[in-house]
């Protein structure tokens, strides 16, 4: 074996390389740093989230992952490729969220004129196909022009899936749809994972994302504010307990607990991530003993949209002088 | 993949300018032209003046002169209509969002211009071309002038219609839509001016003024193209009828195009295609 053919079996038992990879991310407008330092990675076949209030640069990141704006620092790596090659983008779908196609053409045609711009050699079945599943199937002969806004963003999905595509980038994909069509949104997510596929997916819908999001990124002003599976992001479970009686030496043992919050004679303690199920019981056993009357005992679920409030205000907490 | 990305953006240009019914517009305007030149022609043929019936030489004379005018009519039309098809397209795609999917395919965005560029040359081209020679056509059918080069002639109204084009493209690559077009053809009309004084400080022997026109020739080679079209259209004995500098007259033109200021042209086009490409694709969409 040639040292050639060596380091070409080392390559090929490599782990491919992630569908999408950035770091140190950096952009300016004018004074306004809009993205400040931001890292993220999208692996083969996974869904990640990009959550964070408006203004947080979600979209920003999302065009120079893309290449459609010029990142002032950072580095960049599509599908194995750098971010600056156009050919890194020939397995890309997107999905903008400010969409329009030219009015003038028929959705099968924008998906034809499409296909020929990925250099993708995709049969005209497969494309109908593509418009039949975004539900477009009947209006494959009507101009675009005539598109209501949720139609053409139907249409823009199609655009995103017809090219064969690895990794996909769906900016707000359902602004404009109605419920129909959000879970109609989701089950082609869902559906591209099965297949394999990286979806990058820009939401408001916290709802949305957490359905079907195997990892979220919390970005807030220009930075990731937290980012992790749900189960990291969401491990952190409370107990809600209402109680009477309470002596000192049991505040002090519900503090062992976990952090306390306390209204009127409602505790709630946050957990520890790694609690093995003995934590709950115990503490009631112990507070029992010490002659405090419990009255009610209620898990308690923290919720994506609660943790995303909790670090965004964390956030801004920090911020402040 | 350039290749595939030119054809693809160069197709779809022409077929936006074929859907949005610019072609039909063009068309029967420039039928309702031909045939008003046709009418006026067919008057010319036998007119009897205040000082008597037409003789050959001030026929043809008249028929030359009112050819450049109806060509600068039809150069009008296509340098207006280029200029506001290429006008909006760069900015108006950036501003709408149809350009993000676009540049978001694997496609260099210079190639995406090329594309666009070459559409729109091929477009206000063609119809210069065409109109051009049907223009032709109907003059020699109802006078009998043949102009002395009339496939130069037109060659260098579709040169005139690319250069302005590839203005209209270079500003709309850095202003809004609506401002690109109407710079465009405002420079286009200056120059022109510019020409037609330069002309007249030709003729008065006016070395400044005739300056005027030689710089603004430089800076938009259309109204020199313009001034070679003219030539090549132009009966060569109408000249020595109107005398030697033929009194600044904006339609005859005095001297064909030389090589030099051709190539000067062609450098100016890839020059401000050049600036078109490097602002492109530098922006952020």
């Amino acid at each position: 074996m040639t040292a050639v053919e060596a380091a070409a079996r080392l390559v090929e038992d490599l782990p491919p390389a992630p569908a999408l990879w950035c770091d140190g991310l950096r952009k300016r407008y004018g004074r306004r740093t809009a993205v400040d330092g931001v890292a993220l990675s999208v692996g083969r076949g996974e869904v990640v989230g990009l959550l964070g209030p408006n203004g947080a640069g979600k979209t920003t990141v999302i065009k120079m992952l893309l290449g459609l704006v010029r990142p002032d620092a950072g580095e960049v790596m599509v599908l194995g490729r750098p971010g600056s090659d156009p050919a890194a983008r020939a397995r890309v779908g997107y999905l903008p969220e400010l969409f329009r196609y030219q009015p003038w053409l028929t959705p099968a045609e924008v998906l034809r004129l499409h296909v020929r711009l990925a250099g993708a050699d995709v049969p005209a079945e497969e494309q109908r196909g593509c418009l039949e599943l975004v539900g477009l199937g009947a209006r494959t002969g009507d101009r675009v022009g005539g598109f209501s806004k949720g139609m053409q963003q139907r249409l823009g999905l199609a655009v995103a899936l017809v090219a064969r595509p690895e990794l996909v980038v769906l900016d707000e994909p359902t602004s404009a749809l109605d419920p129909l069509g959000r879970a109609d949104v989701r089950d082609v997510v869902l559906s591209l994972r099965e297949r394999g596929v990286a979806v990058l997916l820009n939401s408001h819908l916290i709802g949305e994302v957490e359905r079907v999001c195997d990892r979220v990124v919390v970005l807030d002003r220009g930075r990731v504010a937290a980012s992790g599976t749900l189960a990291e992001l969401l491990g952190q479970r409370e107990v809600r307990l209402h109680l009477t009686g309470l002596v000192p030496a049991a505040e002090a043992r519900l503090a062992v607990a976990g952090p306390v919050d306390r209204e009127g004679g409602w505790y709630t303690v946050a957990l520890p991530a790694e609690d093995d199920g003995t934590t709950v019981p115990d503490l009631v056993r112990d507070l029992v003993a010490l002659g405090v009357r419990v009255h009610a005992v209620e898990p308690a679920r923290i919720s994506l949209e609660e943790r995303l409030l909790g670090i965004l205000r964390a956030g801004s907490g920090q911020a402040r002088p | 993949m350039t290749a595939r990305t030119v054809l693809a953006i160069a197709g779809l240009t022409l077929r936006e300018a074929a859907r949005r019914r610019v072609v039909w517009a063009l068309l029967a305007l420039t039928v309702v032209l031909l045939a008003l030149s046709a009418w006026g022609f067919s008057r010319l043929v036998g007119l009897d003046s205040e000082l008597g019936t037409l003789t050959s030489g001030e026929a043809r004379l008249v028929a030359s002169l009112l050819l450049n005018l109806i060509m600068f009519g039809l150069s009008l039309i296509a340098a207006v209509g280029t200029a506001f098809l290429a006008g909006p397209t760069l900015s108006g795609e950036l501003e709408s969002g149809q350009a993000l999917v676009v540049l978001a395919r694997p496609v260099r965005r210079s190639a995406v211009l090329l594309g666009k560029w070459l559409g729109l040359a091929a477009f206000g081209g063609g119809y210069v071309v065409l109109a051009g020679l049907a223009q032709v056509l109907v003059v020699g059918a109802t006078v009998g002038y043949w102009p002395p080069a009339p496939v130069t002639g037109v060659a260098l109204l579709a040169a005139q219609t690319v250069v302005l084009l590839t203005l209209a493209l270079l500003l709309s690559s850095a202003v809004s839509p609506m401002a690109s077009g109407i710079v465009a053809v405002g420079l286009f009309g200056a120059t022109w001016v510019a020409g037609v004084v330069g002309g007249i400080g030709g003729a008065l022997g006016n070395e400044g003024v005739e300056r005027v026109g030689t710089v603004s020739r430089v800076l938009l080679p259309t109204d020199g193209l313009w001034r070679g079209a003219m030539n090549a259209f132009q009966d060569p004995i109408a000249l020595l009828q109107m005398g030697p500098g033929e009194g600044g007259f904006p339609f005859l033109s005095d001297g064909a195009l030389t090589p030099a200021y051709l190539a000067w042209a062609a450098a100016w086009v890839a020059m401000v295609w050049g600036l078109t490409a490097l602002s492109f694709s530098r922006r952020d969409v």
